[in-house]
């Protein structure tokens, strides 16, 4: 465990010296970008509008007591949305499709010689190859973060009102109560630990890869599971500490 | 001229390669024969930096590789273009910008024009002077061993290393791989250094032959001197060769042996 920590803080440390000119990062850094973000999008809508829809449907199923407004129903879902569901979830959902996508990528390059390829005409591979991904992922997540936030209030507020639970003005006077600006703030600071935790965990694993298309497959799901896990722990963590 | 002295090598205790010491001579082709798992590759990776020996020193006309400042170590990766045994083209790149790509990363004062012309030559060179706009997986093996050629020639290297470049292709293929492999060394200058276990490659292409078995080096000799060789292990290595015991029998029945055999057309071997 101290070792393989070791081995990712020095992983870390490669891509970070001899880079690339900055013309060359910027090229791959915005083809990244429309690997990781643009390809994304579609996915992150249907998901988010979908929690927002479902948070909505059974935060009202739950709330029937009549001395509670129905006004509440909006503001749970808004809180839940900003706080927890749409960075985290999309963090999570980013981490299943970016990842192993990342890892498998890399993987398949390492064992095709395609990284070794890099490396013998003098390029720094992880420079090369990892940088990028992990500055466009440090982009674009707090974006799809931003984009979900939006589309499950937008989903529930759909549901909700189509479903007969709630009026739109008794839900839009929901999300319009108490709003706290710095929980949009602690959502985006979250979606980029986030976004560097799933890049740079994948970009390890995948880069690692020894053996065959087995290894590779193996580095996929292992890049997701961990990149999961870090999600999940760091929202304990940053949770603890900013809020 | 490439000097490898005293190249050893170990995994987990395993000695692969135990204490190599060779030349590979400007302006020829330089093969490294040897049989599965003698270290061919391993030496090979440790030559071109892939790999860090353990005990050893490479130089290169005369600089040190080994352990020398990395900006050294950069400047002589720049001279050195490799052939990949699964050609390693890159996958998301078509055959123009795979062979462009050593260009735009090494020389980026070259203009978009000049690596045009560049790029268009070096695969008219290789025969693929109508595949640039194909991607890897739309062209074949022979071909994607001709495009890794043609991106290891683009940057105008000194050094051309070819692990094992026969690997997975037909006998005809890999006489016209060995053949261009042989012309470029000649046309260029280029320090070749050639992975095979092809009895085939040492008739076409081998100026200068390295016998390598269970991690030493055995013999070095030429061509011409290899089937007189007295080492027991390379004799076995070659008379185990399909050609040298195809050779053996039109020997039995006519005069020449293996010259005779290399003017025969392919189809009547």
């Amino acid at each position: 465990m101290v070792k393989t920590f070791g081995e990712f803080i020095l992983f870390l440390q490669s891509m970070l010296t001899r880079t690339e000119r900055l013309k060359v990062l910027w090229q791959r850094t915005l083809d990244e970008a429309i690997l990781i973000g643009i390809d994304s999008i579609f996915i992150v809508m249907i998901v988010s509008a979908f929690i927002g829809a479902v948070t909505c449907v059974q935060i009202a199923y739950n709330l029937t007591n009549p001395l509670i407004p129905k006004s509440t129903i909006g503001y749970m879902v808004r809180e839940m949305t900003i706080l927890e569901l749409a960075p985290t979830i999309t963090s999570i959902v980013l981490a299943g499709k970016v990842g192993s996508s990342i890892a498998g990528g890399l993987g398949t390059m390492r064992i095709t010689e395609q990284v070794d390829a890099l490396e013998v005409m003098g390029i720094n591979s992880a420079s090369y190859l990892v940088l990028p991904k992990i500055i466009a992922a440090l982009l674009m997540f707090p974006l799809l973060v931003i984009l979900a936030m939006g589309l499950s209030i937008l989903g529930g507020y759909l549901a909700g009102t189509l479903s007969g639970a709630m009026s739109a003005p008794e839900y839009v006077e929901g999300i319009r109560t108490d709003f706290i600006p710095y929980n949009i703030a602690f959502a985006l600071i979250k979606s980029v630990v986030f976004a560097f935790l799933v890049s740079a965990i994948s970009a390890y694993k995948g880069y690692f890869t020894k053996g065959g298309a087995l290894e590779v497959g193996a580095a996929s799901t292992g890049a997701v599971t961990n990149s999961i896990i870090a999600i999940l722990l760091a929202d304990y963590v940053l949770a603890a500490v900013l809020l | 001229m490439i000097e490898v002295h005293n190249i050893q090598k170990a995994f987990d205790g395993n000695q692969v390669l135990k204490g190599i010491t060779c030349t590979f001579a400007s302006g020829q082709c330089n093969l490294v024969l040897g049989g599965s798992g003698t270290g061919k590759s391993v030496l090979l990776q440790c030559i071109v930096g892939l790999m860090k020996p353990d005990i050893g020193s490479i130089t290169f006309d005369g600089t040190t590789f080994t352990n020398n400042k990395v900006q050294i170590r950069q400047e002589i990766r720049r001279k050195i273009g490799m052939l990949f045994q699964g050609s390693a083209l890159f996958d998301s790149m078509t055959v123009f910008e795979n062979t462009e790509f050593p260009l735009k990363m090494l020389t980026p004062s070259m203009s978009r024009e000049e690596r045009r012309d560049r790029v268009e030559f070096c695969l008219k060179r290789v025969g693929l002077e109508n595949a640039g706009s194909k991607m890897p997986s739309e062209i074949s093996g022979g071909m994607k061993k001709r495009v890794g050629i043609a991106r290891a020639i683009a940057p105008n290297c000194t050094y051309l290393f070819c692990d094992e470049p026969n690997s997975g292709l037909d006998p005809a293929t890999s006489i016209k791989i060995d053949e261009l492999i042989y012309e470029i060394t000649h046309e260029y200058n280029i320090t070749t250094v050639v992975i095979t276990h092809d009895m085939n490659s040492v008739v076409e292409i081998g100026d200068h032959i390295i016998f390598m078995h269970k991690g030493l080096k055995l013999w070095d000799g030429t061509k011409d001197e290899i089937l007189g060789a007295k080492v027991p292990e390379l004799r076995e290595f070659i008379f185990s060769s399909s050609l040298v015991r195809a050779a053996k029998k039109v020997d039995d029945a006519t005069e020449g042996g293996l010259e005779a055999l290399a003017s025969e057309p392919l189809s009547e071997v």
